[in-house]
This record gives structure tokens, C-alpha cells and sequence, in this order.
């Protein structure tokens, strides 16, 4: 058994964003494509919470779809337990999918309005022929105990509930079919600060009672600080830097992660004068040349605008940065 | 003690439903000073942009005030004609929303919505009011306003929409800026340029600002004071540091705990149980009695005014009434 649960390599992802085919022709313009995720490598060991962080559009959610399979990747490979995902074998997917298993954003999108909260937790179940006859019943009134809701909520309707308990619905259909891994997108964007507590709390004690093992995404820092072990950012489709996770906070080593944490809102009143923050995220169809960060990054010199940087160690991780040196 | 610009009292929003009167907003009371930034928190359904349109007469049919006073200095707003709170709308009291897509016009340039702005507020002609508005836009930090003025909403980005409305609603230089969740579409490091932004422009021109957030950390970063709302009843306002640092209203204690922040070393986030109630199933007593640790008898079935605590600072609880602490 190896201790790698999921590694990811070299990940990348386009979007042909052209126009049509016709107005191509007449305004003899070139294919366009939106790079999503250029690159992309890292490692989940099992039983850790790896998170990735970004701003919009920088390619998070389309890794996470990536690694569920609902989107194949344009390159590079991902091995789930040392078995590497192929897109093309729906048999092979399956006999994969049990085992992991996805937490969506919107807890008013992610349930079918239509089907009562029983049948939504069991369909996992009975998908993947797990239980038969009244246990799956038996299972489900468990997992709703599980996660915090009453068994006797079977019969109900998902807009009976509150936010919060819908998404506690959406953690409980996640856990079914009995998944080793669990991806969770934003799971807490949506809901309030103190049900996001609630859900949080849920999720780590879930963590510890079934051993699983999360890659939480979420732009919010302080949520990715309180929950992971290990923490990627992202910046336009790339990793700028890996690193554990309470390393990150103390000695953020790439530019772009500095910034991100110089910009999250002081609870402390430390009266802290934050950097000024400058600039915005460019276009993902036309990135800056050399490293994306360039434009707004303080430390910027002539190689940044021209070359990639490629990750270099870091204490606590990897960063990929021309102003590091090697090695810290 | 000088006049306060905005003071309202006993402020009630009612919405009648085919199942009853349901009470968005119960008996709220604060005062915003001149140059003062007021803070407003609270979670979804707490009423804080009911109360921010019902000061701005603009709380949609059936909806209506239903109770209370809204004062200006010194004059009543809340019982005056269409017509005439229509002059104070934008000229006195100026807006920024949420989502920066849809408080602009999608079919006129910005400098025809600038210049409309303007010269239905203040007797400047065309060109001087297209002066002003490039000398705003440039002050909301713009790049090359003079250019960019004749563009289109869509050409710009989420961050520096936003920066336009901010100028739309202080185009006319009013007294008090309402904004509701003026960075909630935002990416982190925009929000925080946006925020400074806000800040700055509101200082320099001596605007009071209500800021109505759900992020503490906004608020935290921004506001003199902060009033912190529940289930449509305040629940505790107060200096931001007072409130932030030493919560006094179980709520807001419960509300500060829950909020994972980048320095906190415990593992679990304090944890309110339940949700907020929904307006047709608000408990007696006190609004928060039924998820509150210190509840005692008198708080199901008597409910807390606000409490005068020194300092400037209110508490709706009983745990602070004189005659509880004689019981003890």
C-alpha cells in the first residue's frame, strides 16, 4: 500500500474558445483556446486534506472536475492509488468512482428538487449494488444520523431544508458509497459563517472517523488554513507554490502568495497596514509571457517577463519564482 | 452632542404574505454621525439590506415600512412623496450594490451614465459634468479615465465596475453612502482594493458610510462602528473594537468564534447549534433563545431591548438587565 493516495502530473486543461466556424473564415481569425490548468503537479497522501486556493479563473474547480472524471484531461496523468484514471474505459471509471466522491458548492443546485432526500442519499448505494432491500434504507437513516440530521428525514423534500442541513444532505450522499477520497468544491462558499463552522467541524470529525482523505478547494485562506495539511496555490492555471499548511502562513515564499494573504480582511485589529494590493488577474485567453504573475508582482525583473519559472524547494514546499533562490 | 446624520427609529418592515404579516425588520434603532462608517452584520435573512432600502425608500411592493421614523438631519424621510425622496436618492444619499453587473446599464457607455447622473443632481452643463466624471473616475483609480470613460460596461472588469458604480453614487456628492455587500462578487485581492478605495473617497469627501456586509473582516478593517443583526432585530451595536474584541450579546460571541481566522491555533471553530429562524417561526422572547447556551426563563418569554452598556455600545440580552445581575 503506498502512502500516495492521489498524485497528479503535469495536469493540463484547454477550452476551445473560438468563435464559430463560419465567422472564423470570414474574419480569418485563429482557434482560440483558454488554457484552464497548465501543468499542473501534486500529491495527496492518505488521510491528509491537500487544499488548492486561487482566485477566479484560476483553474481550481477544473482540476477538481479533472480528478472526479467529469472532464478529461488535455495532458498529463492522474493515478489514484497507484492506479493510473483512464478516461476512456467506462468500466475502469466506475470500479473508480466509488471510491471517490464529490461535495459541490451550490446545496440548492447539487439535489434534485424532485427526489426525496432518501432517494438521493441511496442512489450511490443502489448504483453500485452496495446494499439490497431494506439495509439500504437501514444505511441511509445511519449516514443522515452521521452527518447530523434525523433519519426520519427520508420522506422530506431538499427544499424543506435549510442551507446548511442541505449541504450536511449533500456530505451524507458523499459518503455512501463509501469513498476513500473527497473532493470538496467551495463546500462552504455559499452558506454562512456560523453554519460554515458547523459544517466544517463535520467534515473533520468525518475525517477522523473514516480515515478519508480530502482535496478541499476554496478561496477563502483562513477556511484553507483551519482545514488542510498541505495547501497549493493557484495563479492563472499554474501551482505557484506548494506548501504545508500553517508554513504557508508564516513564511509565504512566492510574491503572489504574499499578496493573497496581505489582502484577507485583519479580524485581529492589529492595525497592520497591508501592502497595497496592485492590479487584477489578466485574461486567461492571452496570459502575460514568462511568469503570468509578472504584471503585478513587486519583485519582477527582465527573466520573469520572458521565461516560465520552473518550482524550485522551498522550507516548507515548492515555489515557482526567479527571486528565490534555491533552497530557501 | 451634534445632530446625528441619519437616525432611525423603531424602524418596522413588514411583508403581508397569504400566510401572514412576516416582520423582516423589528423595531431596529441606530444613528450614523457625520463622517462616521457604520458597520452592518448579520447573516442571511437578518435584514441588513431590507434595512438599507427601506432607509432609501426602496423596499419592493408588497413590502412597506410599516412602523417607525427615518430622520436626515433633522428631516423625516421615511413618510415623504415619491417625488421628493427620489430628489434625496442619489443627490443626498448615494448607492453601490453588490453585483457591479447589474447596477450598471448595460447599454449605455459609462460616460452617458456619469453625465446623466450628475446633471440630474447638480446645474453643471455637458462639459463640465463630463470634467467631473473623467476627474472621478480617475480618482477611483481608473487607468486612463479620459480614454475609458466612452466605454461600455462590459469592457471592464468586475473589479473596476465596481469601481465605476462608486463613483455613480458619489457622482452627486452625497451626504451618506449605502453600500450592501460592495465586494461579496469579488476576488480577495480586488476586495480589498475596492474596500480601500471606498474608504479613502468616502473620508476625503466627508461621506457617511452604512457598509452592509456579512465579512467581519471587512467590517473589522472599515467600520467606526458595527451593528450586528439578527433574525431582523438588533442584537448589539457598537465601537468595532469593543464588539470584535469582547463580544458581549451571546450571538455576536458565538458569531466571532465561528470565523476561522489566519492566526487562531485551536482546532475546532466555535459552533452556534441550529440556524437562524425564518421570519414566520421567530420564537418569544428573545429571537436567539431557542440556540442560545445562556438562556434562562425570562428570554422565552420576554423580549430584550437594547440595553445601554457605556461606551456608546447596546446589548439586547437580558444576561446584562440590572435586575438579572440582583438574581445571581
Amino acid at each position: 500500500m503506498t502512502d500516495v493516495l492521489l498524485k497528479v502530473e503535469g495536469l493540463t486543461r484547454y477550452f476551445d474558445v473560438s468563435k464559430p466556424w463560419l465567422n472564423r473564415v470570414i474574419e480569418r481569425s485563429e482557434k482560440q483556446f483558454l488554457t484552464a490548468t497548465a501543468d499542473v503537479s501534486f500529491e495527496i497522501r492518505r488521510g491528509e486534506t491537500f487544499a488548492l486556493v486561487g482566485e477566479s479563473g484560476s483553474g481550481k474547480s477544473t482540476i477538481a472536475k479533472m480528478i472526479v472524471g467529469l472532464l478529461e484531461p488535455s495532458a498529463g496523468r492522474i493515478d489514484f492509488d497507484g492506479q493510473e484514471m483512464n478516461f476512456h474505459s467506462d468500466a475502469a471509471m466506475r470500479t473508480l468512482r466509488r471510491r471517490f466522491q464529490m461535495i459541490f458548492q451550490d446545496p440548492f443546485a447539487s439535489l434534485n428538487p424532485r427526489w426525496r432526500v432518501g432517494d438521493i442519499i441511496a442512489e450511490p448505494i443502489r448504483t453500485f449494488g452496495l446494499l439490497r432491500g431494506p439495509a439500504v434504507m437501514r444505511e441511509v437513516g445511519r449516514l443522515l444520523d452521521v452527518v447530523g440530521l434525523s433519519a426520519s428525514d427520508v420522506g422530506k423534500f431538499p427544499h424543506e431544508f435549510s442551507g446548511g442541513q442541505r449541504q450536511r444532505i449533500a456530505i451524507a450522499r458523499a459518503l455512501s458509497s463509501r469513498p476513500e477520497f473527497i473532493v470538496c468544491d467551495e463546500p462552504t462558499s455559499a452558506l454562512d459563517v456560523s453554519v460554515q463552522a458547523q459544517i466544517l467541524n463535520l467534515m473533520r470529525d468525518l475525517q477522523d472517523e473514516f480515515g478519508l482523505t480530502y482535496l478541499l478547494i476554496s478561496h477563502d485562506l483562513s477556511v484553507v488554513r483551519h482545514m488542510s495539511n498541505r495547501i497549493g496555490v493557484l495563479y492563472l492555471g499554474r501551482l505557484v507554490e506548494q506548501a504545508d499548511g500553517k508554513k504557508l502562513f508564516t513564511e509565504p515564499q512566492h510574491p503572489y502568495s504574499r499578496m493573497l494573504l496581505d489582502a484577507v480582511p485583519d479580524l485581529e485589529l492589529s492595525g497592520r497596514r497591508r501592502r497595497q494590493v496592485e492590479g487584477e488577474i489578466p485574461n486567461p485567453i492571452n496570459p502575460p509571457p514568462g511568469c503570468a504573475f509578472h504584471p503585478r508582482c513587486p519583485l519582477a525583473f527582465d527573466r520573469c517577463r520572458v521565461e516560465l519559472p520552473q518550482p524550485v524547494p522551498t522550507p516548507g514546499g515548492q515555489a515557482a519564482c526567479f527571486a528565490l533562490k534555491p533552497g530557501g | 452632542m451634534t445632530e446625528p446624520l441619519l437616525s432611525v427609529r423603531d424602524l418596522v418592515v413588514e411583508f403581508p404574505t397569504r400566510r401572514g404579516t412576516l416582520r423582516a425588520i423589528d423595531k431596529v434603532s441606530f444613528d450614523i454621525a457625520e463622517g462616521e462608517v457604520l458597520g452592518m452584520v448579520g447573516e442571511s435573512g437578518a435584514g441588513k439590506s431590507i434595512t438599507g432600502s427601506a432607509i432609501i425608500g426602496l423596499i419592493e411592493p408588497p413590502g412597506r415600512i410599516a412602523g417607525g421614523e427615518i430622520w436626515l438631519r433633522g428631516h423625516r424621510i421615511d413618510n415623504l412623496p415619491r417625488e421628493k425622496l427620489r430628489r434625496i436618492r442619489g443627490k443626498r444619499i448615494g448607492m453601490v450594490f453588490q453585483d457591479p453587473l447589474t447596477s450598471l446599464n448595460p447599454l449605455y457607455t459609462v460616460a452617458d451614465q456619469l453625465i446623466e447622473t450628475i446633471r440630474t443632481h447638480i446645474d453643471v452643463g455637458e462639459k463640465e459634468a463630463r470634467r467631473r466624471a473623467i476627474a472621478l473616475l480617475d480618482r477611483v483609480g481608473i487607468p486612463a479615465a479620459a480614454r475609458r470613460i466612452d466605454d461600455y460596461p462590459h469592457h471592464f472588469s468586475g473589479g473596476m465596475r465596481q469601481r465605476v458604480v462608486i463613483a455613480l453614487a458619489l457622482c452627486a456628492e452625497p451626504e451618506l453612502v449605502i453600500a450592501d455587500e460592495p465586494t461579496t462578487a469579488l476576488d480577495v485581492s480586488v476586495q480589498a482594493q475596492i474596500i480601500d478605495v471606498l474608504k479613502e473617497i468616502c473620508a476625503e469627501r466627508g461621506a457617511s458610510v452604512m457598509l452592509i456586509t456579512h465579512d467581519m473582516g471587512v467590517i473589522a478593517e472599515t467600520a467606526d462602528r458595527v451593528a450586528v443583526l439578527y433574525a431582523g432585530r438588533l442584537a448589539e451595536i457598537g465601537p468595532v473594537r469593543d464588539v470584535i474584541k469582547h463580544a458581549e450579546h451571546p450571538y455576536t460571541a458565538g458569531l466571532m468564534g465561528s470565523i476561522p481566522t489566519l492566526t487562531q491555533t485551536s482546532k475546532r471553530l466555535v459552533q452556534i447549534p441550529g440556524s437562524m429562524p425564518r421570519l414566520n417561526a421567530i420564537p418569544p422572547g428573545c429571537a436567539f433563545n431557542p440556540r442560545c447556551e445562556q438562556a434562562f426563563e425570562r428570554c422565552r418569554t420576554e423580549r430584550p431591548e437594547p440595553l445601554a452598556r457605556g461606551g456608546g455600545r447596546q446589548v439586547a440580552c437580558w444576561l446584562y438587565d440590572r435586575a438579572e445581575a440582583r438574581h445571581d
